[in-house]
């Protein structure tokens, strides 16, 4: 091993030994449940993560004590209330280390940021002909809204495939750029497959060839520091759900002088500067963007919920999830006519499987009862699947709570549902 | 635990859902619907030859699915068979029925045909996989009323 590697190696295990895991599982209070009369081995956080305690009720101590509209009253109750709307607005900036708060705009959710992008600095500066690249180990929300747009201003959608093993290949992705390729969008992190992008080698290609760029980081911010001006990303997109946070508000990270020179997305009351019967202007940053009583609560929880994790530290839940990552892969490998879908080498803690020609949703029965939760089935990525000539997969990924013995639960599970289908 | 599953997927499910009757299209069909579950993915066909607009005189279906998706299917073109569309519509109610538990149940006496189809009740203990059971019933009756797409959420 070299230097640096054994120091990777013991740094690991400095850090797998200092991860009190236990700890942290006491935070969350649905863990202690039982499902079908197992205790509940909750392997779905790509789907959408649970909630600590802490998140939990900083929700409710929102509409216990400070509760009002934001930006609006002269009350001490509503500047109270958005001291903490804003607070979480900087702590998402602190979060991904961008330069400004008015840079972060607070929407419903990852869906949302992709599709105010592409409806306001898509529709404003693509013109017909121009090209877009995405990915074909896209979720759907990084898909739709780029054919929605292809259609209406005539443009051309690109996709950079896969290889076998799940790598974004940066080699198509050179030969498709060129002058005309005005916007990037890709995964930062599969969330069917696992891959971790390489999102800076990515934007500067895409900036090499003078176009934007966007990264869905909705799977990338739970698994790994994230840091958006080393990436030199244009825009960056993420939902609170998936990072410990509540539902119903999601992050659009994007360059100060793009989001000046986007037009609005909605139109209404806090975003606008003034108003007259005959026209209206528009408020600065972030507000030009967020368009009618926003997600106070839900924010002020997804600030709670970035404290909670920063608290315990995004690389020490990244080592720890890695290690899950290994074990799991290692244990589900050995079980018989089980084939991971996506063993890129860099990846984050999430796996897709197939078990034989037993269905997903089979799958995901058995071990139901047996207490494991998975996803099952096409993962909102349909044409990744159809790359790998799959109607869907088994999906188990891991969170900040999980150990290695709920990777044993799952193992011992997947063995049961094989045995019961005579696979 | 194993018991519910047991009651689920009973041997007749396995058996279907590993080895299809039916399973194949239906050159002179005189109508087929296409059924999606836009949650999982599952697809699949059915065909019917209708003779005279009033007798299923040959039924079949092609697609993927889970095993309840697929075994409901097989059986499904098995029970209809040479019935007539009445009869047909009756079943549908039956199992639309004994699976949701929506619905009236049907009044018609559909006999040995009615045991055979009880091994379908299984899901009304998993109502997530209510739908898998549902689907290929949906397409059929979309396919003897002309229609050409039917999902699950139906």
């Amino acid at each position: 091993m070299s230097d640096s590697a054994v120091n990777q190696a013991a740094n690991q295990a400095e850090l797998q030994e200092t991860y009190d895991v236990e700890r942290y599982r006491r935070d969350f209070p649905i863990l202690s449940q039982t499902m079908n009369g197992e205790p509940l081995v909750f392997l779905d956080s790509a789907a959408s993560a649970q909630k600590p305690r802490q998140v939990i009720d900083a929700v409710s101590a929102v509409y216990e004590t400070e509760y009002a509209n934001v930006h609006r009253g002269a009350y001490e109750l509503s500047a109270r209330a958005t001291d903490a709307y804003e607070g979480a607005r900087a702590k998402v900036r602190d979060f991904l280390n961008a330069a400004h708060d008015r840079e972060i705009i607070f929407t419903k959710n990852a869906t949302e940021s992709i599709n105010l992008v592409a409806n306001t600095y898509g529709r404003r500066f693509l013109q017909p002909g121009d090209e877009i690249i995405i990915s074909e180990m896209e979720h759907h929300s990084n898909i739709v809204p780029w054919q929605m747009l292809r259609d209406e201003k005539g443009l051309v959608l690109k996709a950079v495939p896969v290889s076998d093993d799940g790598e974004f290949m940066l080699s198509e992705f050179k030969n498709m750029l060129s002058s005309k390729t005005k916007l990037v969008a890709i995964t930062h992190t599969s969330n069917a497959l696992g891959t971790v992008t390489p999102a800076a080698e990515i934007a500067k290609l895409a900036h090499s060839a003078g176009a934007k760029v966007l990264f869905d980081g909705s799977q990338a911010v739970v698994h790994m520091p994230v840091d958006v001006q080393a990436l030199d990303a244009d825009f960056y997109v993420f939902t609170g759900h998936k990072l410990y946070g509540p539902s119903g508000v999601g992050v659009l990270y994007g360059k100060e002088e793009l989001l000046n020179a986007m037009p609005p997305f909605m139109g209404g009351g806090e975003m606008i500067a003034e108003v007259t019967l005959e026209k209206s202007t528009w408020a600065a940053l972030p507000n030009k963007f967020e368009a009618g009583t926003p997600m106070i609560a839900q924010a002020v929880g997804l600030g709670v919920a970035v404290d909670y994790v920063t608290a315990i530290g995004m690389g020490r839940i990244a080592a720890h999830e890695q290690d899950l990552l290994n074990y799991a892969t290692q244990r589900l490998s050995s079980v018989e006519g089980l084939q991971i879908i996506g063993t890129a080498p860099v990846k984050a803690a999430v796996i897709s499987f197939t078990l034989g020609d037993i269905h997903p949703h089979d799958i995901s029965t058995i071990i139901d009862r047996a207490g494991v939760a998975c996803r099952a089935g096409h993962h909102c990525a349909q044409p990744v699947m159809d790359r790998f000539g799959v109607m869907g997969t088994t999906r188990a990924s891991f969170g900040l709570y999980n150990t290695r013995s709920e990777v044993d639960a799952l193992v011992d599970a997947i063995e049961r549902a094989r045995e019961f289908f005579g696979g | 635990m194993m018991d519910e599953l047991r009651e689920l997927y009973q041997e007749v499910i396995l058996d279907h859902g590993k080895n299809p009757r039916n399973f194949r299209d239906v050159e002179d069909a005189t109508s087929h619907a296409h059924g999606s579950n836009p949650l999982c993915g599952d697809q699949l066909v059915v065909y019917l030859k209708l003779n005279l607009g009033e007798v299923i005189e040959d039924v079949s279906f092609v697609g993927k699915g889970c095993a309840i998706s697929v075994a409901s299917a097989s059986m499904m073109t098995e029970l209809v068979r040479g019935k007539t569309v009445d009869e047909a519509n009756d079943i549908f109610d039956h199992v639309h029925h004994m699976c949701t538990g929506e619905g009236e149940p049907s009044t018609a006496n559909l006999g040995p045909d009615a045991d055979r189809l009880g091994v379908l009740s299984g899901v009304r203990e998993f109502p997530v996989r209510v739908k898998c059971a549902t689907l290929a019933w949906h397409t059929l009756k979309a396919a003897i009323e002309g229609g050409e797409d039917a999902t699950s959420e139906a």
